[in-house]
């Protein structure tokens, strides 16, 4: 019986610990698929549209997406499933949210970053740029 | 009892992974085959520590960690080394980036000169130095003649001084501020735009319409803000020299150091002399004054990006002295005197601004700042026989708080102010003392859906000991309504104390009396100006002939409920008195730029302006205003090759009919006629850059030396009761030839 309460006690206390976890401005990366300064537009307003998340900063470069959120009112995959339902892939480490085909078509052409033409025009693009200077 | 510690260790096992004491993650490089993304050998370490790593062949490394580590250094042969901010443990996934490719990012797209900016919500543009290095000389009076939206004028046929005007009204109406404290007011209002040279400025920000609430309740037409040069980007060494056929000589020198890590200070002198006389319309009047100005400025300049705390603290001295008049006035002999007319205006400044600014490092978007000025003016000046004097104590104080409400689509600003001035004058034989002291507390909230919609809507409520307590709404709307267009929209209200005296002492040089009709009112027996001022913009940007182009329509209404009325239209009287009736000012504007190919860009603008107040003795036009002008401006750079490059740059300006105050009441010789008809001005300028270090420029004003034939009126008897200065409206110095060289070293 003892051990019960004790095993209870020490439960609880975990629990509440965890609880504390839940940081109001809880600062959470990860990785989401895109191209250019449209797709960032877009993932920024998916992130920021879902309630408790405060600040969204996507890098077009790195792929990074840096959120700043309310773990109280928000887990972070209901945040990743609204950036999927505009379209965008997520690359997490374990495993990959993938936007629905409906979802992807959704995107502006030029945004197709599943297509490697699309991705490798955005490139091009800054090169072709440096040859005209 | 093992059971007992066994499950009270497994409970505390989540713990024990929450302090992990390392930290992972994947360097990769995205040309990489898409299955093997990870760099091998990458080099890992944490910043100002000797704790690192490598990454193994798939590009993952493992770090040891520690709470104060903040910030990780990624380094790789070849590529561009890059600082990471880390928050959390959770492992990172971060891209390398090619060196040459950032070569390429920097210089993908040419920034324009002006830019014109599709997202902000008020209607701004910034002016950046580029810009401003077309007007080479010399002053912040100066640097607006290549720009459409700000109007320079000649307050003057004494002091050469240029007067800039906005939505058809002149400077006192524009809230014009340094680093966003308010700088040129009180007693600078007249030649303060002289004090700040050019080399000086870094960026100019010009807000067309009501402005924000944050920098006070006084501006009324628009906002000007000035971004002085930074100890910390600008070059450690920097010297301009200038020299004008009208005897003018410049000299700017700028020094940064950076003393440590965190601290830069920058020493800037600014001399200006002008020791010869010129009177090339043969009235005996001098056409442009004698000159001599010492301007030494001091910044201090802390940036810790980690802690987020960034300072600036100045100071300044500026002795500006200046002589005008006839051209055998000597002031040893003749001042006080008869002898002969002159004039000499000598003023003296201190400045003195600290600003700390603290970003919450966790929190991006919320942040704390701090304004303080100080400033002590003192002009001493005298008019022939009458006699000027101001001076003007300031202290100028903001506490600003930038925060969010919910997430970053809807922000804030909020904060309290106070403000101080002391004024003493002597006015000809009268004297007259003031103190305004004011606080008051500001809301500004500004809301983005991210797409096509935006507002800003602020209010300010203030208690002044002369104008009473009173609150200061302003709101700015801007709309995307299809591709490439936005519309702005803009209300607001704008209150000030009018400083007659200093406002308008170009008026002193003349015959004329003061009256200022009393209406018991708390400033020299008048009432505070009052006005709303309400616009729209429409620009849209577009491509013709595979070069980008944009169009601007501006429409703004300023509407007086009070004015003080400066009515000269009596050439015997300058009269002060509160406004009875309308006083309206409307402006329309529509500018085209347009990129004609690589290198050459042409900037139109055409502007109507209706500026309209009832006088004592009717409704009239304001004197001097022409009601079209018309601004085109040519600029054309060859290739920038290794930092050796030509620039030229034509502005052409059509000023249109203006009319004149009443003069008819005088004898028949001193009348002028009721209007005078349009003139056209013409500017050059060519610079040529040999190197990063050095470029020399040349260029001419004035081009078609087109010249107003008798600016004094009456300059046959100074003393005499027909004298006056005050009705210019073109230039008085021709064709005019400068040259200068820039050297800097990085």
């Amino acid at each position: 019986m003892k051990k019960i309460i004790l095993i209870a006690i020490v439960s609880i206390l975990s629990f509440t610990a965890n609880a504390q976890e839940k940081n109001k401005n809880a600062k959470v990366t990860f990785e989401v698929d895109g191209v250019c300064g449209m797709c960032k537009k877009r993932i920024e307003t998916a992130a920021l549209k879902t309630k408790g998340v405060k600040f969204a900063l996507w890098n077009v470069k790195t792929h990074q997406l840096n959120l700043i959120m309310d773990e109280r009112k928000v887990e972070v995959g209901t945040v990743q499933q609204n950036i999927a339902n505009v379209g965008h892939d997520i690359i997490l480490k374990d495993k990959k949210i993938t936007a629905t085909l409906k979802a992807y078509n959704s995107v502006n052409p030029c945004c197709k970053y599943r297509d490697e033409k699309v991705v490798l025009e955005h490139e091009g693009g800054m090169k072709m740029h440096k040859k005209q200077n | 009892m093992k059971t007992k510690i066994l499950n009270s260790f497994l409970l505390f096992i989540p713990y024990i992974i929450f302090s992990q004491t390392t930290f992972k993650g994947m360097i990769m490089d995205k040309n990489n085959p898409k299955d093997n993304l990870g760099v091998e050998g990458v080099s890992v370490h944490w910043l100002n520590t000797n704790v690192g790593t490598t990454t193994n062949e798939k590009g993952w490394f493992t770090i040891p960690y520690k709470e104060e580590y903040k910030k990780l250094v990624v380094s790789y042969i070849g590529y561009k080394t890059d600082t990471l901010t880390i928050t959390n443990l959770k492992p990172i996934h971060h891209f390398l980036t090619l060196e040459s490719e950032l070569d390429e990012i920097t210089i993908e797209s040419k920034r324009n000169a002006v830019q014109k900016n599709s997202f902000a919500t008020a209607n701004i543009f910034t002016v950046n130095s580029e810009e401003l290095l077309k007007a080479a000389c010399c002053n912040l009076a100066e640097s607006f003649e290549t720009n459409p939206s700000i109007d320079v004028s000649f307050s003057d046929a004494l002091t050469g001084t240029r007067q800039i005007q906005m939505l058809g009204l002149k400077s006192p109406y524009i809230l014009i501020t340094q680093e966003n404290v308010p700088s040129i007011r009180g007693a600078s209002q007249a030649y303060g735009l002289t004090f700040t040279p050019g080399t000086w400025v870094g960026s100019i920000q010009i807000s067309k319409g009501a402005g924000t609430v944050v920098n006070g309740y006084e501006s009324i037409s628009g906002q000007i803000n000035t971004e002085l040069v930074k100890p910390f980007s600008d070059n450690t060494l920097f010297v301009n020299g200038y020299a004008n056929r009208n005897g003018r000589l410049e000299l700017n020198t700028h020094f940064n150091q950076k003393i440590s890590e965190k601290w830069s200070t920058g020493l800037y002198l600014h001399g200006n002399y002008r020791g010869e006389k010129f009177d090339n319309n043969g009235d005996n009047f001098l056409d442009m004054p004698l000159a001599n100005q010492i301007n030494i400025m001091n910044r201090w300049q802390y940036t810790d990006a980690e802690k987020g705390w960034v300072s600036f603290i100045n100071f300044r001295y500026l002795s500006d002295d200046k002589q005008t008049g006839e051209i055998d006035f000597n002031p040893e002999s003749d001042k006080g005197t008869t002898n002969a007319w002159g004039s000499e205006i000598d003023t003296k400044r201190f400045d003195f601004t600290a600003k700390v600014g603290y970003v919450f490092p966790e929190l991006p978007f919320q942040s704390f700042g701090f304004q303080f000025a100080y400033s002590n003016h003192q002009q001493e000046s005298y008019f022939g026989l009458r006699n000027y004097n101001i001076s003007h104590e300031s202290i100028y104080s903001n506490l600003l708080f930038n925060s969010i409400i919910g997430d970053t689509r809807n922000k804030f600003k909020t904060g309290i102010s106070f403000t101080h001035d002391g004024y003493n004058e002597d006015v000809f034989t009268n004297t007259y003392n003031r103190v305004e002291n004011s606080v008051g507390a500001f809301f500004e909230y500004a809301f983005d859906n991210l797409n096509n919609f935006s507002y800003t809507a602020g209010l300010r409520v203030d208690h002044h000991n002369l104008l009473g307590t009173f609150i200061t709404p302003r709101l700015h709307f801007r709309y995307v309504p299809w591709e490439k267009a936005t519309l702005r929209a803009s209300v607001g209200r704008g209150i000030r104390s009018a400083n007659i005296f200093a406002e308008n002492q170009q008026l002193f040089a003349s015959s004329r009396q003061l009256n200022i009709e009393n209406a018991n009112g708390n400033i020299y027996g008048l009432d505070p100006e009052i006005a709303w001022n309400y616009g729209f913009s429409y620009l849209q940007k577009f491509n013709l002939f595979g070069q980008k182009a944009d169009i601007t329509l501006d429409y703004y209404v300023t509407d007086f409920e009070n004015q003080i009325v400066v009515d000269w239209e009596n050439p015997q009287e300058i009269n002060f008195y509160n406004l009875e009736g309308r006083s309206i000012a409307n402006s329309f504007q529509v500018e085209v730029n347009y990129n004609l190919a690589e290198g050459l860009d042409v900037r139109t603008a055409y502007k109507y302006f209706d500026v309209i107040t009832d006088y004592k003795s009717g409704r009239l036009q304001k004197p001097l205003q022409p009601r079209n002008r018309f601004f085109a401006n040519l600029s054309y750079e060859t290739n920038n090759d290794n930092f050796n490059q030509w620039r030229f740059d034509v502005t052409f300006n059509a000023v249109g009919a203006q009319r004149l105050p009443n003069t008819s009441a005088n004898p028949v010789q001193y009348q002028l006629p009721a209007s005078v008809n349009g003139f056209e001005l013409l500017n050059s300028q060519i610079t040529k850059v040999f190197s990063k270090k050095f470029e020399v420029y040349i260029g001419a004003e004035n081009i078609t030396n087109t010249r107003q034939q008798n600016p004094v009126l009456g300059s046959d008897n100074p003393f005499g009761s027909n004298f006056d200065t005050s009705i210019v409206y073109a230039p008085i110095f021709g064709r005019m030839i400068y040259t200068g060289f820039r050297f800097k070293i990085n």
